[in-house]
């Protein structure tokens, strides 16, 4: 489903700020694998996402989506494979648009945008279906503001807002990572009950290590720019915490020295 | 001081409102909608009444002249659109450019830095002359406000369209938009195209209204045009809600700019000084919602509404 094939990016290139953040990584996705990314600050995770999502241009590598070499696509084309939930509440929505009318935008996506209605009526009874299953209240105020909305009703609806139409890779970066702890497991509930019932294939950014084994078949750990451990099946999910972090420092050489990583345990 | 000579000066005051607040509409689709502060307005009403003007001269019927100017001040938003996204310069520094390109154009257009056209010779579609003893379907007031509802019309289709709503979600979170697969550069693009056609077509109207188009019949319209959004707003902006309404409401905030104007310039102040209240009276509108963020918070009730609407509306994409 996805390939992403020697990857590197450097920000800041020649001047003191010089940050390689991705160093020749690769990474192969199957159909419905849901893949968990650990690691340090820095270490290259949102990196990935948005070098996937073509946030800007990598310097070199192919990232393949469903066997299109989409490397070379703008961001907006390649949002057509692609359902994105940001770490930021505030970023998913459009605050002054209507709950309504973000859904009918994340409903065309990869459509080209046309003169016809912005939003016909058969869509809504569709919203208010899809908004009930989120248990929020949200499927009897589809005119409402999003900006009036809480951060974890905003994030609950990002999230339907990728999926609604359902994408061939979903990216998920540390998007329960704003919320307070009862609204993020009320989120990641909602994440793995869409991604299960759609079988989509997921890669999501966690700081909670113990999340990060309990969820998905799949999990990957980054340093510096690199994947340094990448485990799947019954041996990721007998893997204990202090495995993750033992596995770190004998890999990256230095002690997980990553204050909300260990308070999240 | 004669208040006869005040109640005379009004419905001229009016129409000139209702022609700027067609102006002003095309500075809401960037201000607020697209969140661009774009400059190419003072340049694109001045192409607008040029373009039209010299077709008319030329023997050209004045829905085909203003037409013209509609398509003329549609490229000059095209060509501040490319400026922005195409070659990555920032927004008000496009329409800085574009603006100031245009003072060459606009001259060219015109051959000189001003031209008349007599109202007699020539059917007008609007004229200062067609504001009273004419029958009614040729009153300038009437007409300039039925092209407006009209305009309003279209704008509020535009805007429910999967386009137009692609538009104004490139404008409230273009991070968002991109994600949903909006081409966002082409949205500015558009809606910097859509709101100089817009302009250029007042301005086409404004040189009919006043029998000529001068060189600098633009400088500081963006002034008046965010004058005339924020005024609506905080006059309006409680009630007025809908979408359409909210356009409506610029042009009645235009209006009243006017009328407030004329009062003033009744009160015989020195016209000279005109330009330097407006800015000042714009900047301070504009500092309220920062203001009332900052100092207080709590008491934002005092204030108009409409002014802190519009400021959420626009930092809600912050």
């Amino acid at each position: 489903m996805l390939e992403v094939k020697n990857i590197s990016k450097t920000f800041n290139a020649g001047t003191v700020n010089e940050k390689q953040a991705l160093k020749g990584l690769s990474l192969t996705l199957n159909d419905g694998d849901f893949v968990t990314v650990i690691g340090g600050n820095g270490a290259g995770k949102s990196t990935l996402l948005n070098a996937i999502a073509g946030t800007w241009k990598v310097d070199e590598g192919n990232i393949v989506i469903d066997g299109v070499d989409v490397t070379k696509y703008p961001e907006h084309k390649r949002a057509a494979f692609l359902g994105r939930v940001f770490q930021d509440p505030m970023n998913g929505t459009a605050a002054t648009m209507g709950i309504e009318e973000n859904l009918a935008l994340a409903l065309r996506r990869g459509d080209k945008r046309t003169l016809k209605k912005g939003i016909v009526s058969g869509e809504r009874r569709l919203y208010r279906d899809m908004l009930a299953k989120l248990g929020l209240g949200l499927e009897n105020r589809l005119t409402s503001k999003v900006g009036l909305l809480s951060g974890g009703q905003r994030q609950a609806l990002t999230l339907l807002m990728a999926t609604l139409k359902k994408p061939k890779l979903l990216l998920l970066d540390e998007h329960t990572a704003a919320l307070d702890p009862k609204t993020a497991a009320k989120v990641l509930e909602t994440t793995e009950n869409i991604v299960n019932q759609d079988h989509l294939t997921t890669l999501m950014i966690t700081h909670n290590m113990k999340d990060a084994i309990h969820i998905g078949n799949r999990l990957i750990m980054m340093n510096n720019g690199q994947i340094i451990y990448d485990v799947a099946g019954e041996e990721k999910k007998n893997l204990k915490v202090e495995d993750l972090l033992r596995k770190f420092a004998q890999a990256s050489g230095e002690e997980f020295a990553n204050d909300r990583m260990l308070l999240a345990n | 001081m004669e208040i006869i000579s005040l109640i005379n000066a009004l419905p001229g005051a009016a129409a000139q409102g209702l022609i700027w607040g067609i102006m002003a509409i095309g500075v809401y689709i960037t201000y607020r909608i697209l969140d661009i502060a774009d400059l190419t307005v003072d340049g694109s009403m001045c192409t607008g009444g040029a373009v039209c003007i010299m077709m008319m001269l030329s023997g050209y019927r004045v829905w085909v002249s203003m037409a013209a100017a509609l398509a003329a001040g549609m490229i000059a938003g095209l060509v501040t659109g490319l400026f922005h996204t195409f070659m990555g310069i920032p927004a008000i520094l496009s329409g800085i450019l574009t603006q100031l390109g245009l003072w060459s154009v606009n001259l060219k257009i015109m051959g000189k830095a001003n031209q008349a056209i007599n109202v007699d010779k020539f059917p007008l579609l609007v004229s200062l002359r067609f504001i009273k003893n004419v029958p009614f379907f040729k009153n300038t007031i009437l007409i300039v406000a039925a092209i407006t509802v009209v305009l309003i019309g279209i704008l509020y289709w535009f805007f429910g369209t999967e386009l137009g709503c692609s538009l104004r979600a490139t404008g409230c979170n273009d991070k968002m938009a991109r994600a949903q697969g909006i081409n966002t550069d082409l949205g500015r693009v558009l809606g910097l195209m859509l709101s100089n056609g817009l302009v250029a077509f007042a301005g086409a109207l404004l040189t009919q209204y006043q029998g000529f188009a001068d060189i600098n019949m633009g400088r500081g319209a963006i002034v008046i045009g965010l004058a005339a959004v924020i005024i609506g707003e905080a006059v309006f902006g409680k009630i007025f809600k809908n979408f359409g309404f909210k356009l409506l409401a610029v042009s009645f905030g235009s209006i009243i700019y006017y009328l407030v104007l004329q009062v003033v310039i009744w009160r015989g102040i020195d016209t000279d000084l005109l330009k330097l209240l407006s800015a000042l009276v714009v900047a301070v509108f504009l500092a309220i919602p920062v203001w009332q963020e900052r100092y207080f918070k709590g008491a934002a009730k005092k204030w108009p509404a409409g002014a802190k609407n519009g400021g959420q509306g626009n930092g809600g994409k912050s």
